[in-house]
């Protein structure tokens, strides 16, 4: 017989996420996830000038801040066919990057390590050996005894105090904690290091966009011009901080970030085989060296997996009908012609019906409706997006830096390449590709100074800013590769307007409910299995969920109200 | 409105030691009474403890309709930095970005500091509240967020409202706001509520905002709106390093112009900044290294009340909502100036003294924008 355990909320997450548990003998049976918030931002965009979706959008989430922005105004360049000056792609390219640096240092120590590290233990470390530990995986500089001591003596006062903050109610102490004390205090450590660095690399947003979170984009380019000879425009001043900040931020993740996640990654082998569930991987690429229309020659190639074979790659193509396709069998929606059907994200419709149970709740109706985030299906298959498919893919593909960083880890930790689809395997790829990033940032860079010294000094192309040089009707994609997986975004606009508005993001792909065919969804299928060791500490839930890096503001979207239906859109021949 | 017990009074054992006493003698003192108030000897050890250490602020921050960027501004902050603010200035015994416990032990963190420190703790709120639907459109623990917000509310010493979901319902609450997504002052009527308006607030303001309540005991001094004068008394067009090309008449075009790389105002193109009150043209963002309208970009007006729907991004401003009587008399300004040359050197040096030789160098070009701009 089994038992419902409810984790709500799941904490260090963006966003509002439930997780139901069926456990039996210790492991977990059966699971459901449900995102149970929605701002409906879809229906408030439609009327709107498409040059002002970015901004908009930009707000569906202020942690990976910048990268919806960046997708809406690729899906109305797409629309109305600008093509941006390489300039603007590469600054596009260096925040993307930085983006990914940001956002994989902050989920790793913020999010995900104390999922790992056991901070209290960490008084028991003893600080010379931590120090010579900590010398021995790397020479980041702040490693003395004195360093290791100085902070054991603080934090141990702070926990004297008996106010822990937000370290109160922790599962210090749970078996599954398996860390030495040495290495729990260098986490420790750099959660508080990593919590000042990470404040540093957004930097570079706030040169080329003016603020970190939510900085600005421009539909045609980039509105930071280029002016080397103006106090105001992007100078030499201004473009050497951007390379300071990059190296800088390089360092820490190579010098700090990775070390780390190799020593913890050690001591947690047997989570390599735990958690993996669907084996289906999706990547649409990002990060273009020859414009963003040339796919191939994308920094993050794309491609699907099925069933763990990385010998066979699939094009992903978003404009057509039958690949993506989202279903609502158990989300609180209503489709017009019945709950059972797929709809691609261009004729998309949805109306918001709650079904659930009138709160205050115990349980969640897992037999019926249970999420406001909706099914997508690609081809009918149920696809994990984010970093361990990307490198996946990379891998794949044959792409020489990728085989590089990926081939090193699995030696350094004496695994498999097995071990790559588990709950280690996406904390693991996350380290990697960070890796990749921070490099290929400081390439975007170099680049962009060659081409300001060539004399190419454009920002941005605005012939086509004027609502009245576009067609009367238009549709358009935009894609990226989001910190947390494949995004885009799809826009229909008439005259001059959008009609319509479309997001499907990384975290509905992941954490969305199973569809009518009881397929689960990769959240739900990477709980399958699980080891619970004590079900009121619900420690390795947060594991496995955790290393997605959950972003539920992102997933959850829709565009009506209480019972109104909205216009469909006419498409595709339709 | 103050905070004095938890803020401004020293532990007894510091009061104990400037008075001359040993540990010896504190260690006595507490010893004494604990057996006065009660206790068994074995909790005299707890005792001291407790009298030895000087509490920190309890803060209680919930998460409701939101994007998080909120929290992640509050992290940015580079003075104090945020490392600083969560070992020794406060408390943060519930929030759900950063806190290690989840589910239950999450629930039962907020429903201690609630007990313990009623009418003492801190209550920070990010994000609207979806009033639409009897509040299903945000759940937490199976509770509706306005069941949460009600509850949380009712032992607060006082509500910060962050960011512009808190204050005046942000992006989810424009036209037609389809949740109903209400800002909290809108719902807790009887407690003192700062709001710190923008997409988000700077996180140097956020931190300020804090340090200010823990520093002074009291929250600061607010405007009529409810936000901190501090951050919140100037426009971003008064602050602006860009004012004095507005005041010539000196306009970007459109992006990436010639105008655009001198770094010419960006009014015409959009910019917010003649009303929107915040504090960008002076602290700057992330610890100073810019602000919108320096990276070429308008600003947006994102600290402004309904900025959603108050004209299209790239409109120029003659349509704001608010466009108030200050700002107006910047308008008026510009229609009598476009007149003549002379005119529009007359306001420019007034407004600007010192700057006429540079005011008389753009002055051709300011007074062909300047008949455009009309």
């Amino acid at each position: 017989m089994s038992k419902r355990i409810v984790v709500d909320p799941i904490t260090r997450i963006e966003g509002h996420l439930r997780i139901e548990a069926d456990i039996e003998n210790g492991k977990i049976k059966d699971a459901y996830s449900s995102g149970t918030m929605v701002r409906l931002l879809e229906e408030i965009l439609q009327g709107r000038d498409p040059k002002d979706a970015w901004a908009f959008v930009g707000r569906v989430c202020g942690v990976c801040t910048s990268i919806h922005s960046l997708t809406s105004v690729r899906c109305v360049e797409d629309a109305l066919d600008i093509v941006v000056p390489p300039n603007a792609e590469l600054v596009r390219n260096i925040m993307f990057c930085a983006q990914y640096m940001h956002d994989h240092v902050v989920h790793f120590y913020h999010l995900h390590a104390m999922d790992w590290v056991d901070v209290v233990n960490a008084l028991k470390a003893d600080p010379k050996k931590t120090s010579e530990l900590a010398q021995s995986i790397s020479h980041w500089p702040k490693s003395s005894p004195g360093y290791f001591s100085d902070l054991q003596k603080r934090i141990g006062k702070f926990v004297e105090s008996g106010q822990l903050g937000i370290f109160a109610n922790g599962y210090w102490g749970h078996p599954a904690y398996k860390l030495p004390a040495e290495v729990n205090l260098i986490g420790l450590a750099h959660y508080l290091e990593a919590l000042e660095w990470q404040k540093e690399i957004v930097k570079v947003h706030a040169i080329f966009g003016g603020k970190n979170p939510h900085p600005n984009y421009l539909v045609g380019g980039m509105a930071c011009a280029i002016g080397i000879d103006d106090v105001s425009g992007l100078n030499a001043e201004r473009l050497a901080y951007v390379g300071q900040l990059l190296k800088d931020g390089k360092e820490f993740i190579e010098q700090v970030y990775i070390p780390d996640l190799m020593a913890i990654a050690s001591f947690y082998k047997d989570w390599g085989a735990i958690g993996g569930g669907l084996g289906n991987y999706m990547v649409y690429g990002d990060l273009p060296t020859n414009g963003y229309r040339d796919t191939a020659n994308y920094k993050f190639p794309g491609g699907a997996i099925l069933n763990k074979d990385i010998t066979k790659l699939y094009d992903v193509d978003l404009k057509k009908d039958d690949e993506i396709q989202e279903f609502i069998s158990h989300s609180w929606y209503e489709y017009k012609d019945g709950d059972n059907k797929g709809l691609h994200p261009w004729k998309g419709e949805s109306k918001v019906k709650y079904s659930g149970p009138k709160p205050p709740f115990e349980h969640l109706e897992t037999d019926h409706k249970y999420s406001y985030l909706k099914t997508p299906r690609w081809k009918g298959n149920a696809m994990e997006v984010g970093p361990l498919a990307r490198v996946l893919v990379g891998y794949a593909r044959g792409r020489e830096d990728f085989k590089a960083v990926v081939d090193k880890a699995l030696k350094d930790l004496n695994v498999p390449i097995a071990a790559l689809f588990s709950t280690l395997g996406r904390t693991a790829a996350r380290g990697l590709e960070s890796v990749l990033t921070a490099q290929w940032g400081l390439e975007f860079y170099d680049q962009l100074l060659a081409n300001i010294k060539n004399g190419d000094t454009r920002m941005a192309e605005m012939s086509k800013f004027d609502p009245a040089t576009w067609p009367k009707s238009a549709f358009g994609v935009g894609h990226t590769e989001a910190p947390r997986g494949a995004l885009a975004h799809w826009i229909n606009i008439q005259d001059q307007k959008i009609a319509n508005y479309q997001l499907v993001v990384p975290t509905t792909w992941n954490a969305s409910p199973r569809d009518g065919k009881g397929q689960l969804s990769a959240y739900e299928a990477s709980l399958i299995d699980t080891p619970v060791a004590d079900e009121k500490q619900p420690l390795e839930i947060l594991r496995t969920i955790h290393s997605f890096d959950p972003c539920m503001a992102c997933s959850v979207h829709l565009y009506d109200e209480e019972g109104k239906t909205i216009s469909r859109i006419s498409v595709l021949g339709d | 409105m103050t905070n004095d017990a938890i803020t401004t009074q020293p532990t007894y054992y510091e009061e104990v030691l400037r008075k001359g006493y040993s540990r010896r003698d504190f260690v006595r003192f507490v010893s004494m009474m604990t057996a006065f108030i009660g206790l068994e000897q074995s909790a005299i050890g707890q005792v001291t403890k407790a009298m030895e250490t000087k509490q920190r602020m309890p803060v209680i921050w919930l998460h409701f309709q939101e994007c998080t960027c909120c929290s992640e501004s509050f992290i940015r902050s580079s003075h104090p930095i945020v490392a600083d603010i969560l070992l020794d200035k406060i408390s943060l015994d519930y929030t759900e970005t950063l806190m290690a416990a989840s589910g239950t032990q999450a629930e039962e963190a907020l429903k201690n500091t609630m007990t313990k420190y009623k009418g003492k703790y801190l209550l920070c709120v990010e994000g609207s509240v979806p009033m639409g639907a009897d509040g299903v459109y945000c759940m937490i623990g199976g509770k509706t967020s306005l069941q949460i917000l009600e509850e949380a509310s009712e032992g607060a010493a006082a509500i910060i409202a962050w960011g512009s979901c808190a204050s005046n319902g942000c992006v989810q609450s424009a036209k037609p706001n389809p949740t109903g997504a209400t800002p909290i002052h809108k719902i807790i009527k009887n407690k003192p509520i700062i709001k710190v308006p923008g997409c988000p607030p700077i996180g140097e303001v956020m931190a300020g905002v804090i340090v200010h309540y823990l520093t002074f005991g009291r929250i600061p001094e607010l405007d009529k709106l409810g936000r901190p004068k501090a951050f919140y008394s100037k426009r971003v067009h008064d602050t602006c390093y860009r004012r004095p090309f507005y005041d010539a008449g000196l306009f970007v075009e459109t992006f990436d112009d010639e105008n655009a790389k001198k770094g010419y105002c960006l009014y015409k193109v959009g910019c917010k900044g003649p009303s929107t009150y915040n504090a960008c043209g002076v602290m700057k963002w992330n610890n100073g290294t810019s602000y919108p309208i320096q990276s070429g970009h308008p600003c947006i007006g994102c600290s402004e009340e309904n900025f959603w729907d108050n004209g299209r991004l790239y409109e120029r401003g003659s349509s704001f909502a608010g466009f108030g009587i200050e700002s107006s008399a910047d308008t008026l300004g510009k229609v009598a100036l476009g007149v003549t040359g002379a005119a529009l050197l007359g306001h420019a040096v007034a407004t600007n003294i010192g700057k006429s030789t540079f005011i008389q160098e753009h002055q051709e070009e300011g007074k062909e924008s300047e008949k455009e701009l009309k």
